[in-house]
């Protein structure tokens, strides 16, 4: 699981659930897996995340390299898009979990997917 | 032959034996490429950017790879494991997700430029558990699929109806969720070719793409050449034409990586006038 799915993944669909953003993520394999820095794609998608959750994910498994905050004029900042390039694609979480902020449900990652697959009684 | 459906679950039904063939049968990957370039192509992304989109029962990443040649980046849902541990082995360059679309898809509010899926929506139509009510599960699946897009972003579905019922059932469903649009038909008139496609708006409504193989141009040969002489006029931009996507394909042959191959298919462009 890439960063950039984390930051649009959630528990929403759980019954009883009512954001269920962000899910916490517990890291037990990561991996750096090399990607084709793509800079119009990057920047394209910097409105789209939610920086704060990126951020906190990215610390939260080791990743200290990104800057807080967003940059101004980030499209023309190659420096800064290599270092968002690499924490929402290259960093790959193999084996984990995610936990609901609600409900502290747990979510299995293995092989680098997560299993959001919910029991009979959580639809 | 019956339908695949009325068997077994899907997550049963996809073991290890039948995901094989989405790597190994090539007249499978054959059709499945074939579909999802079109379903590509009604999804009239903007012009030249990569974008993100969401891909339903993604199974081995074959329609996934449509995407990658065409320079997006994707996500994949789908609900068999087997299918996709062949994804995994095929290397494919999309985020995979273990999930059932009947549940919903989960994710945040406007995450996706688009969405794709190939022939997996009729799964829907069965209630493979006591529990599950199709009605039910499908609006559930629409009305968050409509949430994850972002505004004006489309949603596309190849799938085949078992009668005129289900393809009513899916299309109430989808509009009661918000969306726009309906079912676009290809070689109506010819029973190999014939392709269901349900073409999903939520910017307000538009009118339909036109389908493929109709009386007007039965052979899709008119209007191919009309689209390449549009292309031509248009000008083409280095990244992202044919040459670009051919380029990257050959790149990736020579780091041993599952290619498939060129086509006539290849980086054809949307007309915008479909
Ligand atoms: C015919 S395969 C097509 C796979 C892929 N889209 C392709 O074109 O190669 C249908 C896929 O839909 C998936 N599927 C069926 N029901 C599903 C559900 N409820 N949720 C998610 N995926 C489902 C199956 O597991 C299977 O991988």
């Amino acid at each position: 699981m890439k960063l950039l799915t984390h930051n649009m993944l959630t528990s929403k669909c759980m019954k009883g659930v009512s954001i269920g953003y962000p899910l916490a993520i517990k890291a037990l394999d990561i991996r750096t897996v090399e990607v084709d820095f793509n800079p119009e794609f990057v920047a394209k998608m910097i409105p789209k995340i939610d920086w704060t959750v990126l951020h906190g994910a990215a610390e939260s498994i080791g990743q200290t390299d990104l800057p807080k905050e967003v940059v101004d004029n980030y499209e023309n900042n190659e420096e800064f898009l290599k270092k968002v390039h690499h924490v929402l694609l290259e960093v790959d979480v193999i084996d984990g979990e995610l936990i609901c902020p609600e409900t502290g449900r747990k979510f299995p990652i293995n092989n680098g997917i997560p299993n959001m697959l919910l029991n009979e009684d959580e639809v | 032959m019956s339908r695949p459906e009325h068997l077994a679950p899907p997550e049963i039904y996809y073991n290890e034996e039948e995901a094989k063939k989405y790597s190994q049968n090539s007249r499978i990957i054959d059709i499945q490429f074939q579909m999802s370039e079109r379903a590509v192509e009604l999804l009239v992304l903007p012009e030249d950017t990569p974008c993100y989109i969401l891909d339903i029962g993604c199974g081995s990443g074959l329609s996934g790879s449509t995407l990658d040649d065409q320079g997006h980046f994707w996500v994949g849902m789908d609900i068999s494991k087997a299918m996709l541990d062949i994804a995994l082995e095929r290397e494919i360059e999309g985020d995979l997700i273990l999930s059932d679309m009947g549940q919903g898809c989960p994710f945040k509010a406007g995450a996706f430029d688009g969405a794709i899926s190939i022939s997996a929506l009729q799964w829907l139509c069965n209630a493979d558990k006591k529990h599950h009510n199709p009605v039910q599960r499908l609006y559930k699946f629409f009305s968050t699929l409509y949430a994850c897009l972002s505004r004006s972003g489309r949603a596309v579905l190849q799938f085949y109806p078992e009668n005129s019922d289900q393809m009513e059932l899916i299309t109430a469903q989808a509009m009661k969720a918000g969306f726009y649009g309906g079912v676009v038909v290809d070689y109506p008139n010819s029973t190999k070719a014939k392709k269901f496609f349900l073409v999903l708006m939520t910017g307000g409504n538009m009118p339909l793409p036109k389908a493929l193989g109709t009386d007007e141009d039965s052979q899709g040969v008119t209007y191919t050449a009309k689209r390449e002489r549009l292309k031509q006029q248009r000008g083409k931009s280095l990244k992202k034409g044919r040459n670009w996507i051919l380029e990257k394909k050959e790149r990736r042959r020579k780091q041993g990586k599952d290619v498939r191959p060129d086509s006539k298919y290849t980086g054809r462009k949307r007309s915008g006038r479909l």
